[in-house]
């Protein structure tokens, strides 16, 4: 675990990473909701975090981690921004499921995001479940988890918290600030409203807003959630219960929708499931209905339901020309950071043509600006997955913006 | 954009790369439009020291572009030059591409808006060579530097030095300089002014630079 030095404040207080637990002692999704094994800092009630709804939020905690060492410039560090079901265990084993690390084919020791070089850092989300602040955490003037008394957040919000962070960590200026998909859209809104703190934007996989088709999954997913029993209008914990089938149902939709027709295809067809023949039965007799049912139940273990309302909302909301009078080349106008824009030809959720706005956009201000479609089948989830070409064009990307800004090669082993 | 001569990331560099490299000003910002596989842009950085941004529509020279470290985009000339701004760089350049553009005139005009200069290089359908082999043949000229057939080339908009001129003097471009090399590469009328005939006739490629007449205003 790599450390930072920061100075003693009077408005946070930060807690270290716990000792990794046994092998054999897997740790629950709420634990890590309350008392996450990554460190984390929590802004005291003294320092509110003001949210567009216009209400704030305090004290609050940003769970993080962090590898590789921040050089005596402080020029190195890498914001690492998740997706909405994602967490800070980017290249660490998660605490939950004992999985690798989400993105470690991307980050770690001689990885496109070289940990030899740059110092990584991804917080959890601000309404997340694994440690940041969210409606799983205790909410001080109650005593009780938030549940629905948690504050509608947006993508901004979650930005502003990751800014508290950065600031803590005594970082003036980030290298590079990450992202896919959802994680795309804080890369977006870093671009936007925190230009001169960032020296490179590499938002992939994303939009500069949610579709109407986006927004209807996710309308898909929590009506599942709300619909279960067991979420108790939100107060499921208090109530010692979990909407297991809901949140379930809720993964199912929405994990149909990070593939392709020609994935899904090519790994089930119409192949049947331990079986030789139909059922005639509503058991899972196709492959593909087996293989969702345990992306269902598997997700539900390590997954806040009302964290999967609010996130899912807070993407709903996004709008970025919106914040800009419309007018999404007015985010960007007078920027100077460098930006790499990544599509997918086969992401039909956040396609090529949501991106390409993107790089429109960046053009119409003269920003300096690369984009690559990479060609894959795997559908959105391709840029979570082994793409020889994201990895080349990131490796290229951040090795050429690096040397242009004096970060010393990657040191050798 | 399908630039058909050989694009060559070693050495050595593309003769008109080499102009291209001269007339353009150290430091200038810059935006090749049809890069390929961003061999000028590389050649401008290290000897111009160039704010160099490329466009190109065939995604695996873009994806070997931004690897390399250059700023490029996917795109197309014929759609994604409207959405930059008016003299957002100092110089546009279009490089052998203008002949696999659909609309050669609103591109041209483009890069004139965009940049406050424009420099073009195209090959130059008027050498004797084509001439003959059109004449010889009557059928559509292949030649060592026009090697597609008629049917599967990009080349949808080939024209002559002298064509090209004219459309110069209708999208209201001055021509600063326009340079017209021989099949082995080398310029013409370097020692004696040659009237505009004979490079159009003795030409096997020609870069013009050009600006906006309206700037002048």
């Amino acid at each position: 675990m790599a450390s930072v030095s920061t100075e003693p404040s009077r408005r946070a207080t930060s807690h270290p990473a716990t000792a990794p637990s046994p092998e054999t002692l897997k740790r629950t999704a709420l634990e890590e909701a309350l008392s996450p094994t990554s460190p984390s800092v929590t802004f005291l009630a003294s320092d509110p975090l003001p949210l567009d709804c216009g209400k704030s939020i305090a004290p609050f905690t940003v769970a993080y981690d962090t590898e590789g060492t921040l050089n005596a410039a402080k020029s190195n560090a890498i914001l690492i921004c998740h997706a909405l079901t994602g967490d800070q265990y980017v290249l660490r084993q998660h605490p939950v499921t004992r999985k690798p690390g989400w993105w470690d084919e991307m980050v770690g020791p001689g990885k496109p995001i070289d940990t030899n070089r740059f110092f990584v850092i991804c917080p959890n989300i601000l309404g997340g479940c694994m440690g940041s602040t969210g409606p799983a955490s205790i909410n001080p003037a109650t005593g009780r988890h938030y549940g629905l008394d948690f504050p509608v957040i947006t993508v901004r919000d979650m930005v502003r918290a990751q800014v508290r962070l950065i600031d803590h960590l005594g970082i003036g200026q980030l290298f590079a600030v990450v992202g896919g998909s959802m994680g795309g859209m804080q890369v977006l809104e870093w671009a936007a409203h925190y230009s001169d703190r960032l020296h490179c934007a590499i938002p992939i996989a994303t939009a500069a807003w949610h579709s109407a088709q986006n927004i209807a999954f996710h309308e898909v997913g929590r009506q599942a959630v709300m619909a279960d029993p067991d979420w108790a209008d939100g107060r499921y914990q208090s109530e010692g219960r979990v909407p297991r089938r809901g949140l379930a149902v809720a993964r199912m939709a929405a994990h149909i929708t990070y593939l392709s027709e020609t994935a899904l295809h090519a790994k089930f067809g119409r192949n049947l499931q331990d079986r030789d023949a139909r059922t005639f039965s509503f058991n899972a007799d196709f492959q593909v209905e087996s293989y969702l049912r345990h992306q269902g139940s598997t997700f539900v273990d390590r997954f806040d339901a009302n964290s999967y309302l609010y996130i899912t909302r807070a993407m709903d909301y996004f709008d970025l020309a919106g914040e800009f009078d419309g007018v999404l080349a007015n985010a960007f106008r007078g920027t100077k950071a460098r930006f790499c824009v990544v599509s997918f030809t086969s992401d039909w959720l956040y396609p090529t043509h949501e991106n390409r706005k993107i790089v429109q956009a960046l053009n119409s201000v003269a920003a300096n600006v690369s984009f690559v479609e990479v060609e894959s089948d795997k559908g959105h989830d391709a840029f979570l997955l082994h793409e020889p070409v994201l990895f080349k064009t990131i490796t290229g990307f951040i090795n050429s913006a690096a040397a242009r800004h004096g970060i010393a090669p990657a040191r050798s082993a | 954009m399908l630039a058909r001569h050989e694009d060559l990331t070693t050495t050595p560099p593309r003769v008109d790369h080499l102009l291209i490299t001269e007339l353009v000003k150290p430091g200038a910002r810059v935006l090749d439009v049809g890069c390929g596989d961003g061999a000028l842009l590389q050649l401008l950085a290290d000897r111009k020291d160039v704010d160099g941004r490329g466009v190109e529509i065939e995604r695996d020279r873009v994806n070997a572009c931004v690897a390399r470290g250059l700023s490029v985009i996917q795109g197309d000339a014929d759609l994604d030059l409207d959405a930059y701004p008016d003299d957002a760089f100092d110089y546009a350049i279009l490089s052998l591409t203008i002949q696999a553009t659909r609309n050669p005139k609103k591109v041209l005009a483009n890069l004139l808006r965009i940049g406050r200069r424009a420099i073009v290089s195209f090959p130059n359908f008027g050498h004797w060579k084509v001439r003959a082999k059109f004449i010889t043949t009557g059928r559509m000229p292949v030649t060592e530097h026009l090697p597609d057939t008629w049917y599967d080339t990009p080349n949808a908009h080939l024209c002559t030095i002298k064509d090209f001129a004219d459309l110069c003097r209708l999208v209201d471009a001055k021509v600063e300089r326009a340079v017209a090399f021989n099949v082995s590469g080398h310029q013409l009328g370097t020692w004696v002014r040659l009237p505009l005939t004979i490079h159009n006739l003795l030409g096997e490629k020609a870069v013009f630079l050009l600006s906006r007449r309206s700037a002048d205003k």
